[in-house]
């Protein structure tokens, strides 16, 4: 089997999990007691935005790697796992101004999930321009890299810094959804999301990163005949 | 490690002396600076808002903006003749030119914040007499982290399409963690507090510096070479 | 002494790619003076980029006796700054190529008086004419005294009189034997290189199709030996 279609095949069983996540929060989880029905939109937001971050920082480590290794592989990958992490950025903050506006009144808030996310969303735009910005593979490949590693290193400071600066904002409504004590049925749903979310991760990646491989190879090809 | 401080020493020099021979960057950076500071003066209501609530993000903002003016020209120097080529081929290591720019781009904003500062005093009636040193102390380090990371990625773009602009989007996240911690301790050292309130952000300002001036010291004989 | 072996490098890649360097090895010693004919995009200044360092090539190596401290560059671009003064150029340069400071200034002073810029030291490079540019640019070329020196294409704008003086100049700064230096000239015109040169090269998409000693030929005869390497052949 192909990659491409290994890749659409994960996305699919993913997206059927996704499914599976929204037909349980909706239909088997107990409704939160404060939040109201809002809240289930929890279970599609938070796991995005930790595959947001972890695809920042796979973006960085990939880009450790390829300047000592010069491997093209990780490069296409860091392009791909850049460009679902910017899908997964968007999800999270068109989500959370959604879930936001029955709980907190507002549609925005610089709650420290949404602003994190939001630095993160700005850090892969800046790398995905930076890509289109440099046309000889090889040096795009190594900006990329140095870019990737440089967003790697701010991810600790971009949490330390939200904390911070929430510390002296504190949240009008204290509000804590990734609480860890979840009572049990919610907690299911929500690891069950996190697991679909994972698969959508890794299909997107390997398609995207199929995708990459196809468009390289094809130019390859004219290459030998001319 | 003598023979890297004379290079580096070389570079700055050079750097300066072309800077304050033409000076027109310098004396637009300045001007600049004291516009920005007009605007900010007008775009307030001073009977809602008390000055020294704002004064710290204005003075930030304005500094931000001024780094990244001072950032644009620094390896635009390099153009003229190919001087840049002329570097690479020269024995001149590229961590010696990373610290003879980062040497010259510092001592330009230091000469623009030099200038900007008293302004800023002047035009919002703020008393700095008392927290001078600390104040300069936690402008210093700021800075110190906004250019480590500037001159690594002015660098970066000379190369690409639409240097500048470039630039500003793929700096500006980078920037926000140390703003953050220098308007906060601005805002407490004008407020009068006492200075061990700030302890959480001055070592956040200090870890930003030493970690993003040694990664970008390492990360930059990836960005300058062909 | 420079040697190069199995160079081989590429720009862009897949559709796009352009084969620059196709496999070019050569060794040179003190007093010899290659000088490489070959069209615009035959790699010419691909190869000199490489063997000065710049550029790292695909697959193979370059060795410089002395390193990067005993090359001279002298291309299309002068590498000097407009806005300081011919010495002040002369000066840094000679910094970053590790002249002992005590020696910068007599250094300079001699580099000057060798190309008769002596008057004009102290003027800024954006007030030179351009073939006073030109000497300040070999000026900077030489200031550290380099036992190999790469040009690239240096005769380009130049006028009879000035090529003239350069290929005197050229011819002095070779030496001879084990004292003299190593020259590699890359032109694509014929006659400008061919009197300097102790070996003669053709080069063509990327590789040398001819590199012998020059052997007492002459102008003409190298031009009509070019015209068929570089002219004859199957593309491809």
């Amino acid at each position: 089997m192909s990659l491409a279609h290994k890749g659409r095949w994960i996305t699919l069983v993913g997206l059927v999990c996704l499914a599976g996540v929204y037909v349980r929060a909706l239909a088997f989880t107990p409704v939160e007691r404060l939040q109201g029905p809002a809240q289930k939109i929890f279970y599609l937001h938070v796991p995005a935005a930790l595959w947001t971050e972890a695809a920042m920082i796979l973006v960085g480590l990939a880009g450790i790697f390829y300047l000592f290794l010069k491997d093209p592989r990780l490069d296409r990958f860091a392009a791909a796992s850049a460009e679902v992490g910017t899908v997964f950025a968007t999800i999270v903050l068109t989500t959370g101004p959604i879930w936001g506006k029955p709980i907190w009144g507002t549609w925005w808030t610089w709650d420290a999930r949404l602003t994190s996310t939001l630095f993160l969303f700005f850090l892969y735009v800046g790398y995905l321009l930076v890509r289109g910005a440099v046309r000889d593979p090889r040096l795009r490949a190594r900006y990329a890299a140095v870019l990737g590693i440089c967003g790697l290193c701010l991810v600790p400071f971009i949490h330390l810094s939200v904390f911070l600066f929430r510390t002296l904002h504190p949240q009008p409504i204290i509000v804590k959804p990734s609480a860890p004590s979840l009572p049990g049925s919610m907690l299911a749903t929500w690891l069950f999301s996190l697991a679909a979310f994972t698969l959508l991760y890794v299909g997107f990646v390997t398609q995207r990163y199929a995708l990459s491989l196809a468009r390289d190879a094809q130019q390859g090809e004219h290459a030998d005949h001319a | 490690m003598g023979d890297l401080l004379a290079q580096a020493w070389a570079v700055a020099r050079k750097d300066l002396v072309l800077e304050f021979r033409t000076r027109t960057a310098l004396v637009s950076a300045v001007v600049f600076t004291a516009l920005v500071l007009t605007v900010f003066n007008f775009g307030r209501d001073p009977t809602a808002v008390p000055t020294v609530d704002l004064a710290p993000t204005i003075l930030w903002v304005t500094f931000t903006f001024a780094a990244m003016l001072a950032l644009n020209r620094a390896f635009q120097l390099e153009l003229e003749n190919q001087a840049l080529e002329g570097l690479l081929v020269s024995p001149l290591s590229r961590t010696g030119l990373y610290w003879g720019k980062l040497v010259a781009n510092l001592v330009f904003v230091a000469v623009v914040e030099a200038v900007g500062l008293p302004l800023f005093v002047l035009f919002f009636d703020v008393p700095v007499g008392r927290v001078l040193v600390p104040l300069v102390g936690v402008i210093a380090l700021a800075t110190l982290g906004f250019v480590a990371v500037g001159t690594l990625f002015s660098a970066l773009v000379i190369r690409t399409r639409f240097a500048e602009l470039l630039l500003v989007v793929i700096l500006l996240p980078f920037l926000v963690p140390p703003l953050i911690g220098a308007v906060q301790v601005t805002a407490r050292l004008l407020g009068g507090r006492p200075l061990s309130e700030s302890v959480g952000y001055l070592k956040l300002l200090a870890a930003y510096d030493i970690v993003f001036v040694s990664l970008a010291s390492f990360l930059f004989r990836f960005t300058v070479d062909e | 002494m420079l040697s190069a072996e199995g160079l081989r490098h590429v720009f862009g890649e897949g559709r796009g790619q352009v084969v620059a360097l196709d496999g070019v090895s050569f060794t040179l010693t003190s007093g010899q003076t290659l000088a490489i004919f070959g069209p615009n995009g035959a790699g010419k200044t691909t190869l000199l980029k490489v063997l000065a360092g710049l550029i790292r090539p695909r697959a193979g190596s370059v060795r410089v006796a002395g390193g990067r401290r005993a090359i001279g560059w002298i291309g299309h671009q002068s590498h000097l700054y407009e806005h300081l003064t011919v010495r002040e150029n002369l000066l840094f340069w000679a910094t970053l190529y590790g002249v002992p400071a005590a020696r910068r200034a007599p250094r300079a002073a001699e580099v000057l008086g060798r190309l008769g810029m002596g008057d004009r030291a102290d003027q800024p490079v954006w007030s030179l004419s351009r073939g006073l540019a030109q000497r300040a640019a070999i000026a900077k070329a030489l200031i550290h005294d380099p036992s190999v020196l790469l040009l690239d294409e240096p005769f380009t704008g130049l006028d009879l009189a000035a090529a003239a003086e350069l290929r005197a100049l050229l011819g002095e700064l070779r030496g001879g034997g084990a004292a003299g230096r190593v020259l590699v000239l890359a032109t694509h015109n014929v006659d400008e290189g061919v009197e300097l040169a102790t070996d003669v090269a053709f080069q063509r998409r990327g590789r040398f199709v001819h590199f012998a000693p020059r052997a007492g030929r002459g102008p003409a005869e190298i031009a009509e030996a070019y015209r068929r390497a570089v002219a004859g052949g199957t593309d491809g």
